[in-house]
């Protein structure tokens, strides 16, 4: 009998509910049984809810297996798994699977397919295609394609990637850096990991695009350090690009320079902001910076830098691949091309959907999502991680568009979108709110420092129904300040999710008049 | 500080050059060999590194990661974020803190990036999803045989 393949996923999410014990227990029996098999490690593809999900190759298809416990393998084995034999946890073929199927995947196409650490696989699926393309054109038509595709900083920020790449390229040094911002802090979040775990030579080719273009020769990458196995498989992707002459000098005889340095963030959520993360990356405190100057201008270590969070850049290599004008034809208005959005908190099937922006959120927590996990009707909606918004019920026919969002006081942000159902206590999401920002305030300005911390206070008295009229109207007050007087988003975005609650679900506090 | 620990630590540093832009990498690796960073650590620190130890100290107070204490042996972190939240962390939070597990660090954690798993709760620095209160004990009890 031929050598049969079979996929486990070596990501996160599958592997915190059993793939290693999976793929160690299908290895076993398959001897015991004198089977023939390879176990390909491959990314998740993003159907979490479905994880440890197991694909068998079967002819040229690929058969997949939903929520497969190590329980189950004897019975799968017994079953003709190696034929892709009927079970009761046959999904049928994988790319079947109407949630995958649904999607318009550009940023994560590879993200399942291939095995994530094998260089040979990666090269065989377009692998360092877009980083030819970028010699052959030029970096000036590099940055001109990104600027054409409308692509914006995925990290919650929204900058035009084009306009940052071009300020950069434009500013003269001696030495310029591109700093990828791999701390993804938002709770509901888990793009930047997918991607980084499911198409790690992807993400760096990506990265040496983002590096020839703009004239810079050596790459950041600051990775938190909540992420474990993301930081074993960049470190292994590192080193086999390395031997393998896709980075260092002189990559592959083009004459250009590039390596990478990955560095561990170290459990502060702020280092998300990016001159945090550039002074953390200096080995400081990560305390954001005043801005001006731009880190475009002068950033890691006062030297022109381009900060880019991880899928805006993994979006690009297809962009310089296949045209900027391909990208944008996706999305509405002025959110061009996808947005990995991640279905996460109390949803029954939680996972990455990439989708072109215009869609609504109710399309995707009912379509995609199927409704909460637990059953109950769905409460509140927070978009856009601890900054973003709680949206009631009543506003889930919002297109995700950032200019939709920015109108009713939301954000999109990264892309998660967490959902409660009608047992939480929306009173102590928004006392969490503050809470947060006052354990993870860098401490530099006021408003958030202290603000914070009164917030917390206030909240509370609004909960005892202590002085309720009062608190509340301090609490209005002390949102305008933060909101208007803070440094950077922690302290200035932290009013949302608040204010969200004081607007939406004002009955959740103590039973009293009305806010 | 004893001898080892010393050269650990010189070492660690060594193998980072004795950069000073290193010195979050650097307390890392000290984190993971050692569990912890004391003050002697720091000043040996800032003077391998050329650094005051007013700013070792503040990057080590600074971040969440950086423990000034020992730890128990086994480090349980609990995501206590939203997303986890809304699948009752808080509830399970209040279920571990009240099972009494010996020689063991709970510690909050803010996302593990688990979001379509949650609650999550990383243990040993291996991160488990869909952890309800009889999964947690499960795992924690698998804990305590691995030692007896």
């Amino acid at each position: 009998m031929s050598t049969v393949k079979l996929y486990v996923p070596r990501e996160t999410a599958a592997v915190s509910v059993g793939a290693d014990e999976v793929a160690l227990e299908i290895a076993r029996e398959a001897k015991e049984r004198g089977a023939n098999i390879e176990i390909i490690r491959n990314g998740s593809w993003g159907a979490s809810w479905l994880e440890p999900l197991v694909e068998v190759l079967v002819g040229e298809t690929r058969i997949a297996y939903g929520n497969v416990s190590p329980d189950d393998i004897a019975a799968l084995f017994a079953a003709g798994l190696l034929e892709g034999g009927e079970h009761e946890k046959r999904l049928g073929p994988v790319n079947e699977i109407d949630y995958l199927i649904s999607q318009d995947r550009w940023t994560f196409w590879r993200c399942g397919l291939v095995e994530a650490l094998s260089l040979d696989d990666f090269l065989a699926h377009q692998g360092f295609k877009g980083l030819q393309k970028a010699w052959e054109i030029g970096a000036d038509a590099v940055i001109d394609a990104v600027a054409e595709s409308g692509l914006r900083g995925r990290g919650g920020a929204g900058f035009p990637t084009g306009i940052k790449w071009r300020t950069v390229a434009d500013t003269q040094a001696d030495q310029k850096y591109v700093a990828c911002n791999a701390d993804e802090g938002d709770s509901g979040t888990f793009s930047d990991r997918m991607v980084m775990e499911g198409d790690p030579f992807g993400f760096i080719e990506a990265l040496a695009i983002a590096g020839f273009a703009v004239g810079a020769s050596k790459g950041y990458i600051y990775l938190r350090s909540e992420y474990p196995l993301t930081h074993t498989i960049l470190t292994r992707a590192i080193a086999t690009l390395r031997e393998a002459g896709w980075l260092g000098n002189n990559i592959q005889g083009s004459g250009f320079d590039f390596d990478v340095e990955l560095h561990l963030g170290a459990g502060s959520y702020v280092c998300g902001e990016e001159t945090a993360m550039l002074e953390s990356l200096e080995g400081k405190k990560g305390i954001v910076r005043y801005k001006p100057p731009l880190p475009a201008i002068e950033g890691l270590f006062g030297k022109p830098t381009v900060v880019n969070n991880v899928v805006t850049l993994a979006s690009v290599a297809n962009i310089v691949n296949l045209g900027g004008e391909r990208y944008a034809a996706m999305g509405v208005n002025r959110s061009k091309g996808t947005l990995a959005f991640q279905l996460a908190g109390n949803i029954k099937r939680g996972g990455l959907v990439e989708k072109s922006f215009g869609i609504t959120l109710r399309e995707l927590i009912d379509g995609f999502g199927g409704g909460t996990a637990s059953g109950r009707p769905v409460k509140a909606v927070q978009v856009g991680g601890p900054l973003g918004a709680y949206l009631p019920e009543s506003q889930l026919d919002t297109p995700l568009d950032y200019e939709a969002f920015s109108e009713i006081g939301a954000m999109i942000g990264h892309g998660g979108i967490v959902v409660f159902d009608d047992t939480a206590d929306m009173a102590q999401q928004a006392r969490f709110a503050m809470e947060f920002c006052a354990i993870e305030s860098c401490g530099k300005c006021t408003p958030c420092r202290i603000g914070s911390t009164r917030g917390v206070e206030l909240v509370d008295k609004m909960i005892r129904n202590d002085d309720r009229d009062e608190s509340y109207d301090l609490l209005v007050d002390l949102c305008d300040t933060m909101e208007d007087a803070s440094l950077c988003a922690m302290g200035g975005m932290t009013p949302y999710p608040v204010r969200s609650v004081l607007k939406h679900f004002a009955d959740e506090f103590a039973a009293g008049d009305e806010a | 500080m004893s001898e080892n620990m010393t050269d650990s630590v010189a070492a660690i540093a060594a193998g980072f050059d004795n950069k000073p832009e290193m010195l979050v990498q650097i307390l890392h690796a000290v984190v993971r060999d050692h569990g912890w960073i004391s003050e002697d650590v720091i000043r040996q620190l800032a003077g391998i590194l050329n650094l005051s130890r007013a700013d070792v100290h503040g990057v080590v107070a600074y971040y969440h990661d950086f423990r000034t204490h020992q730890p128990g042996k086994h480090i349980i972190k609990i995501c206590q974020a939203e997303a986890c939240q809304s699948m009752g962390s808080r509830e399970l939070v209040a279920h571990a803190e009240a099972s009494a597990v010996p020689d063991t660090t709970l510690e909050p954690v803010y996302c593990l990036g688990n979001c379509a798993c949650a609650p999550a709760v990383m243990i040993n620095g291996k991160t488990f999803g869909r952890v309800d209160s009889k999964r947690f004990d499960t795992l924690v009890a698998a804990l305590q045989e691995a030692h007896s």
